[in-house]
């Protein structure tokens, strides 16, 4: 194994997957942004006419001359999927998967006219299909460097502009932004990162180079400066991982081996990511739906003990039915969420009924006001519209005093402010 | 019994609440109106009836029983834009869709089925548009084959999302017509609807929704200054306008 | 029966079965999922052999097609899990294509299971692999699957037509009469499944994408009624297949390749030329109405 890394072959092929899976997730993020992660199939499907024929034209192998027409045809194929969209009422899934098959079946028949050529039979071409990371050689790597160093270099110097173009075209054109200029140079970036992937990836399993390691990044991050690095490093993990894994098993094909690496790593950061993961999300679910019903109990228990002692300045305990006429909830639920009351000590049960502890009163009184907090707040969405409610996680007993004083007014005005737990005389909530 | 029912509905994406413990009992054989500003939760309210969106909480009844059990006595006309009118399909067409319950599983639409569709068409006057191509009609007329199509569920109940947004004088009129028919003919109709200026006219019920149920009963009762003003908080300056003109809004 | 008679059959066969097919998918915004689908029938071969340890077609076939399935199943579960369509799309495929790739490279190297073929096709041997089903000898065995697939796809949209046309148009309403959207969506999912491990053979897992995708999208350009595309989109797949064959047979070149280049053609020629949606026809009647501007 060591042997095999210590092999200065392996140490180009290992170095030229790392390279290609950075390039490749770095643009691969700003597609996936733009919704137009299957472009990229398209593309590298569209260069394989292309290459057969820039191999027709030179009649030799010649890394260069193959890249340029690779690029090429992937650009005529990106461009007869706008255009098909545009002047027609197809769609654009029909358009791509259209454009990529058709494409690719010109390709197939030109590589039969190549494969009839004398030179033919040892052109190689046949690599581009499924790709061949071992076969790449110091030039080739070179080539890619080259490349990839160019579009790294680019997308860092021109990095808040793409991010304005993919967010907001529009707004980007009314700042005087070259918007056109723009958006084609970032279709020649992406066409370029596909095309330099392909001698080591291949034309069908490119797309995944473009699209895991964004996807993946997505994950980790809200911020398109961190998702772009983030994701440069996972395809860079992706490519070398790969290439380690196939190096020493005879016949083990590189490209497949990096494209199930980089899925791999998606798979492990959709289930375990912090905030967006799959576990998280459940946890969160749960612990929702249990405060809720809890929530929803001691807002109704509030709710009619409050009515109650505006009346006759009695507390009492209520029957399921009375809660239930407020809010319904199924039978585990309630009970369930009356059991959790009861075990931290805010909900006492009795024959006739439940009622607030002292405790529960307290915090049923927090629930409502909050509750009805929200309601004003949604009544009054504009005047409150700069109030950044998912930041304090919608929680508007700790939003800032200013806003709490308004919706409390608001509270005052419609008569909706709690009014149970400043009522009960202190000897009332001693000795029930 | 009430034809709808509906009990604590609540509504939330991620942690913001859409709608909030909306309960609510519809009498029948009436117009009933929906109404509150933009993200109120009118549409989701709909479409939770129909289980069209998961609800966190709550359930609806149906005449007693639940919106699977009595399907075939909703009918339910979304919004226009809701589907692709892109699709290779004639105006008749769309209204025989109506009736592939009544059809059933499998079976084609005999000619009963589309003489029905027809006298529908006839009935919202889009009879001499039955074989158009649906993209070639006016949004208009498009809304005017869903109303067809609802007319052609033949339901007891109909559900309508904001069926007079983007629609030409000629068509608003055709659909207030039908609204008044419907109701002749015992039928209730809940429409999701946004322009205050038309609600005393068009509707017998009305609903003040904003994330929760603010008012529901009939609109001289509830369609005042003051709920109103409860519903869309600050924002409702034309009513204040309304009311120095010397309008009577309540 | 000729060798040519049985070539041109199986093109014919398969440009009838994905030609129909590819019409609910196109309508259905589902075209890149039938993409997924033809890719991953390759794991679905290649499992099957590994289990099976036989190059049986039927077992390959049943293989193919619950792979098929459970492609458009991980796709849904990444959609619900909150992974966008496209990219959802791209991941499940190309995972399991290398996937499929690997283990033909580490189990299989040696057997008739070639990659190379499983993307191409080989539509040229097809006539030489016949076998002897139901005492009828002679006939290839991709006929057999293809008639086989064609006639359920036939009887399943004809049995189901209306319900696959309003649940493409309308599918709120659709759930809304109670109509079973998920199992219609399943049982398109299915037929593409079959319809791609069947034409596999033929023309190979990329192209039979073309097959699917291209006359539908041409039929799309040319009609407005729903059963006359389905007709279209058929017949166009039987001229894209029969045209590509004589072609590819002239130049000697990869019969597959022709057929979906001729589909292409046949698009190309409906973008261009069609009385209703094609480029002319649209300056055309753009010129019109600005004359009709200038006039009045």
């Amino acid at each position: 194994m060591l042997n095999l890394l210590m092999d200065p072959n392996t140490q180009w092929v290992l170095f030229g997957t790392t390279l290609l899976g950075i390039t490749s997730g770095v643009l691969g993020s700003f597609a996936l942004l733009r919704r137009q992660s299957l472009i990229g199939d398209a593309m590298s499907h569209a260069a394989l006419p292309g290459i057969c024929i820039a191999f027709l034209i030179t009649g030799e192998k010649m890394m260069g001359a193959l890249l340029l027409g690779a690029g090429i045809s992937a650009y005529i194929g990106t461009y007869c999927i706008q255009a098909i969209v545009r002047h027609t009422r197809l769609k654009m899934d029909t358009a791509i998967g259209l454009i990529l098959s058709v494409f690719f079946g010109v390709g197939i028949v030109l590589m039969t006219f190549i494969n009839r050529l004398p030179s033919g039979n040892q052109s190689g071409l046949d690599e581009f299909i499924f790709g061949q990371a071992a076969a790449m050689v110091s030039g080739d790597v070179r080539v890619i460097a080259i490349v990839a160093v160019i579009l790294l270099v680019i997308t860092l110097l021109l990095f808040k502009e793409l991010k304005l173009l993919i967010f907001d075209r529009e707004f980007a054109q009314g700042l005087g932004l070259p918007t056109t200029v723009l958006n084609g140079l970032l279709m020649t970036m992406i066409v370029t990162a596909v095309v330099i992937g392909l001698q080591a990836v291949g034309v069908v399993l490119m797309a995944a180079m473009l699209i895991a390691p964004p996807i993946t990044a997505r994950y980790w991050t809200n911020r398109l400066d961190h998702m772009v690095i983030i994701s440069g490093l996972v395809g860079a993990l992706s490519g070398g991982l790969g290439t380690f894994i196939s190096a020493p098993i005879t016949g083990m094909p590189t490209g497949p081996l990096i494209v199930v690496s980089a899925c791999t790593l998606f798979l492990i950061s959709l289930v375990i990511a912090p905030e967006r993961g799959l576990f998280v999300k459940a946890w969160r679910l749960y612990q929702l739906r249990k405060r809720t019903a809890q929530e929803q109990i001691l807002q109704s228990l509030y709710e009619r003990t409050e009515e109650q002692y505006e009346k006759t300045e009695t507390i009492d305990a209520f029957s399921r039915e009375a809660l239930e006429a407020l809010r319904p909830l199924s039978d585990f639920r309630f009970k369930k969420a009356v059991a959790n009351l009861q075990k931290s000590g805010d909900v006492e049960a009795y024959k006739n009924g439940y009622s607030l502890t002292l405790s529960g009163c307290e915090r049923a009184h927090r629930v409502t006001l909050n509750n009805r907090l929200m309601q004003m707040y949604a009544m009054h969405e504009l005047q409150f519209a700069s109030l950044p409610m998912e930041h304090y996680n919608w929680d508007f007993l700790s939003i800032p005093e200013d806003d709490r004083n308004s919706l409390d007014h608001l509270l005052k005005e419609h008569q909706l402010q709690p009014k149970l737990l400043h009522r009960l005389p202190e000897t009332e909530r001693i000795n029930r | 019994m009430n034809p709808i029912t509906a009990n604590n509905i609540t509504v939330a994406y991620h942690r913001k609440p859409v709608l909030q413990s909306v309960s609510f009992e519809a009498p029948e054989g009436k117009l009933i109106g929906i109404i509150g500003p933009n993200g109120a939760g009118k549409s989701t309210l709909l479409k939770s009836i129909l289980g069209l969106v998961p609800k966190a909480s709550g359930d609806v009844n149906i005449y007693g029983k639940t919106y699977r059990k009595q399907r075939q006595i909703v009918g339910y006309v979304p919004q226009r834009g809701s589907v692709d009118w892109d699709f290779p399909t004639s105006a008749l067409d769309v209204v025989l869709m109506g009736r592939y319950r009544q059809i059933g599983l499998f079976r084609r639409p005999k000619k009963n089925d589309v003489k029905e569709a027809m006298s529908c068409l006839e009935k919202v006057g889009m009879e001499q548009y039955a074989n158009r191509q649906i993209s070639q009609l006016s949004g208009g007329q498009q809304q005017r084959v869903f109303l067809a199509r609802a007319l052609a569920q033949n339901a007891h109940i109909y559900f309508m999302d904001e069926p007079f947004i983007g629609v030409d004088a000629a068509t608003e009129k055709a659909i207030v017509q039908l609204l008044s028919e419907l109701r002749e003919q015992g039928k209730t109709v809940i429409v999701v609807h946004h322009d205050l200026q038309t609600v005393k006219d068009y509707f017998d019920w009305v609903m003040l929704l904003n994330v929760r149920k603010i008012a529901f009963g009939p609109t001289n009762e509830t369609f005042t200054s003051d709920l109103l003003q409860k519903t869309y908080g600050g924002k409702l300056t034309f009513l204040d306008q309304k009311e120095e003109e010397g309008v009577p809004f309540a | 029966m000729t060798y040519t008679f049985w070539i041109l059959l199986t093109a014919s066969l398969v440009g009838i079965s994905c030609g129909i097919v590819g019409v609910l998918l196109i309508l259905r915004k589902m075209a890149m999922l039938s993409d997924a689908i033809s890719h991953t029938v390759l794991l679905g071969i290649i499992s099957s052999y590994l289990i099976t340890n036989s190059l049986d077609g039927f077992y390959m076939f049943i293989g193919a097609a619950i792979v098929g399935v459970l492609t458009t199943v991980f796709v849904q579960l990444l959609n619900s899990a909150g992974v966008q369509s496209d990219a959802a799309i791209g991941v499940v495929f190309t995972f399991l294509f290398a996937i499929g790739v690997i283990l033909v490279s580490m189990f299989a190297r040696d057997v008739h299971i070639d990659v190379e073929h499983s993307i191409m096709g080989e539509i040229a041997f097809i006539p030489w692999m016949t076998v002897d089903w139901f005492g009828i000898e002679g006939i290839p065995q991709a006929v057999w699957m293809l008639g086989f697939v064609l006639i359920i796809d036939l009887f399943l949209i004809l049995l189901l037509y209306k319900e696959f046309k309003l649940s493409s148009f309308d599918p709120g309403l659709a759930a809304a009469l109670g109509l079973p959207v998920g199992l219609l969506h399943y049982v398109l999912m299915g037929m593409t499944s079959i319809t791609a491990v069947a034409s596999f053979d033929a023309v190979g897992a990329i192209l039979v994408v073309a097959m699917l995708i291209a006359p539908g999208a041409t039929a799309y350009l040319l009609t407005e009624r729903l059963h006359m595309m389905f007709i279209l989109s058929a017949v166009f797949g039987v001229i894209a297949a029969v045209t590509g064959y004589f072609i590819a047979a002239w130049l000697n070149a990869s019969i597959a390749g022709m057929m979906a280049t001729m589909a292409g053609v046949l698009f190309l020629l409906a973008f261009i030329f069609s009385p209703t949606h094609g480029i002319i026809a649209k300056r055309f009647s753009q010129r019109k109405i600005q004359q009709v501007d200038i006039e009045t």
